[in-house]
């Protein structure tokens, strides 16, 4: 993983020809482990994440909780949800889960981004906004399944978490991993990734009495590159709208696999279909006409 | 003339509009009055430039050679949305100008029963009934119609997510596809239909003017109106006068 090849590119948004990297694997996928019970909502991941892509501090917002605003923003991409559970024997539980874009291995925002090159993912498995090339359409929202892309109404590009691809490419790993002071936050082969996840989902299982602790990495979007282990895998709905089956919308598909080609069809058949009537058939021409011409018998 | 394009040529102080900027020649009927044609071209542009812009952002395949048209990817997805109103706005007006005349008829019901003939142009003359406009007219504004209905409110959705949320625009963006399709379909034979396929056809909409013989070959109900005249005795004078002159040759 340590040199910039992990940044191969694998799918382009809204490209008719070929892709560089597709059907690529070089067996190194990276993986973000978020150990949800680890975590102590310290926030410096939030910061690192602030720090490393270079926006300065935003307002935030205060909900009666320890969380910095409702959801994340466009230069915000890292946030700690914080949220309270009350258990079946009536204790309390703190829930807290760092909320980041999960680089789907299908991405939803990728599916449904019409401009070339907008969103591009690689074949390590990050999925990487292009703002040069986003043209603010908005569809991407529309298309992911955790509300993760965001736009910016002055800039009018949208923008999101990218894995820290510029120091995944060199080597490093993620600003949120290097600033985590628990060890909540790992980052490797997602491989490596899902065994440590699960080894630890085991031991919570095992010696602290969370017979449902487990690894969220949905099948239903083919897998994710940010990996959670939950005290309540059954219920992922509890750590702030996590979805247990996130899915892309039917109509995505349909519109982007059949109906733009339809489209075509019936404009390019459209299009030939009045050309050879006009040179088979003819004008209607305002009557009476020149009669037809005779041939000399 | 008695057509409910009429209202639209209403006289003004020292002559009608249509003296102005529509002359009429000896042999030729007023068939769309400047009010008409311009409403007429001012949805055509619009619908052009959302076709060209929108196609851009619809298909990949298109995207690098429509987007530059407009200034690029970004700039055509900021105007897209303005030429779909200014369309819709447009289509209003074109709406509340054509609604009665475009008013389905029993008579055009019988048309769709003929559509095959008139297809393959094996009836040289339309049936009598015939007025203003053919069922493939009617059927094609009647399209257009709910295709902008569908335009207008998916648009508005697929415009500002932020505030209608994922499924309601995810849902809009195969629904505003259909609308197109549905439109670009019948846009193509409106395009044939008006220009090639009619000669004559055309210059009803540049000039406003049609020619009798254009009147009573295409629409012979509208042309005993306008002219006063029988369609099938002035077909049938014109042949006798052509007959003659062929002789005389």
């Amino acid at each position: 993983m340590s040199d910039e090849r992990t940044l191969q590119i694998k799918a382009i948004s809204g490209h008719p020809g070929p892709v560089p990297g597709r059907g690529m694997d070089r067996g190194y996928e990276v993986c973000k482990l978020v150990d949800v019970t680890t975590c102590i909502g310290c926030k410096a991941c939030e910061v690192a994440c602030v720090e490393w892509n270079g926006y300065g501090y935003r307002e935030t917002t205060f909900d009666n909780t320890y969380q910095t605003m409702p959801d994340t923003a466009y230069n915000y991409w890292n946030l700690i949800k914080f949220n309270e559970h009350q258990r079946d024997d009536g204790t309390l539980m703190w829930l807290m889960r760092k909320d980041q874009c999960m680089h789907c291995h299908d991405p939803g925002c990728l599916s449904a981004c019409p401009a070339d090159g907008a969103i591009v993912q690689y074949t390590n498995g990050i999925v990487d906004f292009n703002q040069d090339n986003c043209i603010g359409c908005q569809y991407c929202v529309s298309g992911c399944p955790y509300n993760i892309p965001k736009f910016n109404p002055e800039t009018k590009k949208v923008f999101k978490c990218t894995l820290c691809s510029d120091r995944v490419g060199q080597g490093l790993e993620p600003a949120c991993i290097k600033a985590c002071p628990t060890g909540c936050l790992h980052f490797g082969t997602k491989t490596e990734m899902k065994e440590l996840a699960e080894a630890r989902a085991a031991q919570l299982r095992e010696h602290s009495g969370f017979e449902h602790a487990g690894v969220y990495d949905p099948e239903s979007i083919g897998g994710t590159h940010v990996i959670y282990v939950l005290h309540h895998a059954d219920q992922p709905e509890l750590y702030g709208g996590l979805p247990a089956n996130p899915t892309i919308a039917p109509s995505f598909t349909v519109w982007k696999w059949l109906a733009k080609p339809i489209g075509l069809i019936v404009a390019i058949l459209g299009i030939l279909s009045v050309f050879f009537h006009y040179i088979f058939v003819g004008p209607k021409l305002p009557q009476p006409e020149a009669p037809v011409k005779k041939e000399e018998a | 003339m008695t057509t409910s394009a009429e209202p639209l040529d209403r006289p003004t102080a020292g002559g009608t509009a249509a003296d102005r900027y529509t002359v009429v020649h000896e042999g030729e009927l007023l068939r769309h009055p400047l009010r008409t044609r311009v409403t007429h071209w001012a949805v055509a542009i619009f619908f052009i430039l959302g076709l060209l812009s929108g196609f851009g952002l619809y298909s990949p395949w298109l995207y690098k050679f429509l987007t530059p048209l407009f200034g690029g990817g970004a700039m055509t997805r900021f105007l897209h949305p303005w030429f779909g109103l200014g369309f819709v706005i447009a289509f209003a007006f074109e709406f509340f100008n054509w609604r009665a005349p475009m008013t389905w008829k029993a008579s055009d019901s019988r048309w769709m029963r003929r559509m095959k003939e008139y297809a393959r142009n094996t009836e040289k003359l339309e049936s009598p009934d015939v007025g203003f406009f053919n069922a493939g007219q009617k059927m094609y504004f009647w399209v257009i119609f709910w295709s902008a209905a569908a335009f207008l409110v998916t648009g508005i959705l697929m415009w500002f997510p932020e505030i209608f949320g994922r499924v309601l625009v995810a849902i809009s963006y195969v629904l505003h596809d259909i609308a197109a399709l549905a439109m670009l379909g019948s846009f193509i034979v409106h395009i044939y239909e008006g220009t090639a396929q009619q000669p004559g056809t055309f210059h009803s909409m540049t000039r406003g003017t049609v020619s009798e013989k254009w009147a009573w070959t295409h629409h012979p109900a509208w042309y005993k109106e306008a002219a006063g005249k029988d369609p099938r005795e002035a077909y049938d004078a014109e042949e006798a006068w052509q007959e003659i002159n062929r002789r005389a040759l």
